[in-house]
C-alpha cells in the first residue's frame, strides 16, 4: 500500500491535496478504505458548509460498519464528489483519485497533519 | 475447564492458508476467522452464480452415541429427532425449561445410534454443556468432537460439478439435508448436502489433518468455474438474502421458536417429555391468541443500511426492532430483517421505516426470503 508522497494526511485516515487557489481535496486513505470493507453509502458535507478539524462532517458506510467522516481541516465545503455519492465503491477502488469526497477552501490547518510516511508509521502503529 | 483468564483466539487447520491467500481475519466467537479474502460483493455473487469455498471448521460438532441415543436427543431438543433417517439431517433447536432458544442446531444420523450435533461456534460449549446434563440415566454418551473435526463447504450452482469431480459418492442420490460418508480428493469425509448460502452446495467435515489438501484440491478443481475462497462476511449476506435466522440476531433465549416465527420445529407429538415441553405449549397458545411480533423482509427504498438493534417505525411510533441488516448484493439495495408488531407485519404494508441515527428512512415490507434459488 503506498501513501501519494504529495498529500498529508491526517490521524484519522483522510488525506488533504495541496492547495490550489486556496483550495485543497479531502479523501480517505487505501489503509481506511481496506479497513472499511465495500464501501456502499457516503453521506457528504453540503457544498457551502463549514467544516472544523477533526469534527465529523459525514458518513460513510460500508457492509459491516458506519464510519463518522471527519474533516482534516477547518473551512469551506466548495464542491463534493458527486461520482462517489452514486458510485460509493470509487471510495475502494481508486481511494486517492475518483474516489475523493470533497473540495475545502482552506481557513486553517491543524498543525499535526502527518507526511506520507509519517502516515505509514501511525497506520502501521 | 474454563478459565476466567482472556484466552487466545483459536486458529483453524487452514489458517497458514488463508494468510497466504491475504484474508483479512476477524475474531469471531473466540476464533481467527477469514472475514473476507478480497471483495465481499465478489465472493457473494461468485456463491450466487458460480461457487464459493469457506472455512466453517469453528462450528461446534458433538456426537452423540448409545443404545438411548436418538429417545435421548428426542428428550434434549425439540425436534422428532428419531424420526430422522440414517443418512439424513434435520434442522432444530435446544431450548431452556422456560422455552428460550439455546441454539439452532444441524442433528445428522451418521448410524442407527450414532449422531453428530452442530452447534454454533459462539454457543458450542452451552450446547455441549446442557446435552452432557441432559443425557443423565440414558444409556447415551455426548462427545465433545469439536477439535476432530475440521469443515469446509462448497456453496453454489457450480458445486456439484466441483465436488464429482474429487469423488466417486452419489452426489445426485444425494439429497438437501442428506449427509453420507465418502471420500473426496482421497480424503474421507461425512459429504453433507447443507449449507447456510440459498444455494445448492455441500458441507465436508474431515479430520483436521486432511483439510488442507482437501482445500487445495477444491480449488485446484474449481479453477476453470470460477469458484473463490469466501469469507464470513459474505456469508452472512448469503444467509441474509435467504432469510435464514442467525443466532445472536433473530434468535436468543429470550424467544421461544414461536416468537421467532419456527414453531414448526417443535414437535409435540413426539414419544416422551422434552425439555422445554410445557413452556412451549404455553407458548404455542399465547402465539395463537395473540401474535408475537413477526420476522418480516424490509428492503430500503434509499442506500442507507439498518443495523441490527435500530427501531423499526410508522406513524412517529416504535412498531419493531432491526435484527439484521446489510446492503444486498443481488438486489442492489439495503435489506433487513426485523421482528415488527403484527399489524404493521403484511408484505407491502404503508408507512414502514427505520431509524437510521435519527432519520426515518422509508422501508417495504416484504416476505422471507428476499432470495430463493431458481431450482
Amino acid at each position: 500500500m503506498s501513501n501519494p508522497q504529495q498529500l498529508r494526511y491526517s490521524k484519522e485516515h483522510e488525506w488533504l491535496s495541496a492547495a490550489e487557489n486556496g483550495v485543497s481535496t479531502v479523501g480517505i486513505t487505501e489503509f481506511a478504505a481496506n479497513a472499511l470493507g465495500d464501501v456502499v453509502y457516503a453521506q457528504l458535507p453540503e457544498v457551502g458548509s463549514t467544516v472544523s478539524a477533526g469534527e465529523t462532517v459525514g458518513e460513510l458506510e460500508s457492509t459491516k460498519s458506519v464510519s463518522d467522516l471527519y474533516s482534516p481541516v477547518t473551512g469551506e465545503v466548495t464542491e463534493i464528489n458527486e461520482d462517489v455519492v452514486n458510485d460509493p465503491s470509487l471510495v475502494n477502488s481508486a481511494p486517492f483519485e475518483d474516489g475523493w469526497l470533497f473540495k475545502v477552501r482552506v481557513t486553517e490547518e491543524p498543525a499535526d497533519l502527518l507526511s506520507a510516511d509519517e502516515y505509514a508509521a501511525h497506520a502501521a502503529g | 475447564m474454563s478459565s476466567t483468564e482472556p484466552t487466545e483466539l483459536r486458529h483453524t487447520a487452514l489458517d497458514a492458508l488463508h494468510r497466504s491467500l491475504g484474508a483479512t481475519m476477524t475474531d469471531f466467537a473466540g476464533w481467527d476467522m477469514p472475514l473476507r479474502y478480497g471483495s465481499e460483493r465478489d465472493e457473494h455473487i461468485a456463491v450466487r452464480t458460480k461457487a464459493g469455498l469457506f472455512d466453517l471448521s469453528h462450528m461446534g460438532e458433538i456426537t452423540v452415541t448409545g443404545s438411548e441415543a436418538a429417545v435421548f436427543l428426542n428428550h434434549a431438543l425439540v425436534g422428532n429427532i428419531a424420526s430422522v433417517g440414517v443418512g439424513r439431517a434435520r434442522y432444530t433447536m435446544i431450548c431452556q425449561a422456560d422455552g428460550g432458544i439455546l441454539d439452532d442446531l444441524i442433528v445428522y444420523r451418521l448410524a442407527e445410534t450414532e449422531y453428530m450435533v452442530v452447534a454454533n461456534a459462539s454457543n458450542a460449549q452451552v450446547v455441549l454443556d446442557a446435552l452432557t446434563e441432559r443425557a443423565a440415566g440414558f444409556d447415551a454418551e455426548v462427545r465433545d468432537d469439536r477439535d476432530a473435526y475440521a469443515l469446509i463447504a462448497v456453496q453454489g450452482p457450480e458445486s456439484p460439478g466441483i465436488l464429482k469431480s474429487l469423488t466417486d459418492a452419489d452426489l445426485d442420490g444425494l439429497k438437501y439435508y442428506a449427509g453420507l460418508p465418502g471420500t473426496v480428493a482421497g480424503v474421507p469425509a461425512l459429504i453433507a448436502r447443507t449449507g447456510y448460502t440459498g444455494e445448492d452446495g455441500f458441507e465436508l467435515f474431515v479430520k483436521p489433518e486432511h483439510v488442507v489438501r482437501l482445500w487445495q484440491a477444491l480449488t485446484e478443481a474449481g479453477e476453470g468455474v470460477g469458484l473463490v475462497p469466501c469469507g464470513l462476511s459474505c456469508r452472512d449476506t448469503l444467509r441474509l438474502e435467504a432469510g435464514m435466522p442467525l443466532y445472536g440476531h433473530e434468535l436468543n433465549t429470550s424467544l421461544t421458536p414461536f416468537d421467532a416465527g419456527l414453531g414448526r420445529v417443535v414437535k409435540f407429538e413426539k414419544a416422551g417429555d422434552f425439555v422445554g415441553r410445557d413452556a412451549l405449549a404455553k407458548a404455542a397458545e399465547r402465539a395463537a391468541s395473540q401474535p408475537p411480533r413477526v420476522l418480516v423482509g424490509l428492503i430500503a427504498e434509499g442506500r442507507r443500511v439498518p443495523r441490527a438493534g435500530y427501531s423499526v417505525v410508522a406513524g412517529g411510533e416504535v412498531i419493531g426492532e432491526v435484527t439484521s441488516g446489510a446492503p444486498s448484493p443481488t438486489l442492489g439495495k439495503p435489506i433487513a430483517m426485523a421482528y415488527v408488531d403484527a399489524a404493521h407485519a403484511a408484505p407491502g404494508t404503508a408507512g414502514v421505516g427505520v431509524d437510521i441515527r435519527g432519520s426515518h428512512e422509508p422501508y417495504q415490507v416484504v416476505a422471507l426470503p428476499f432470495y430463493k434459488r431458481q431450482k
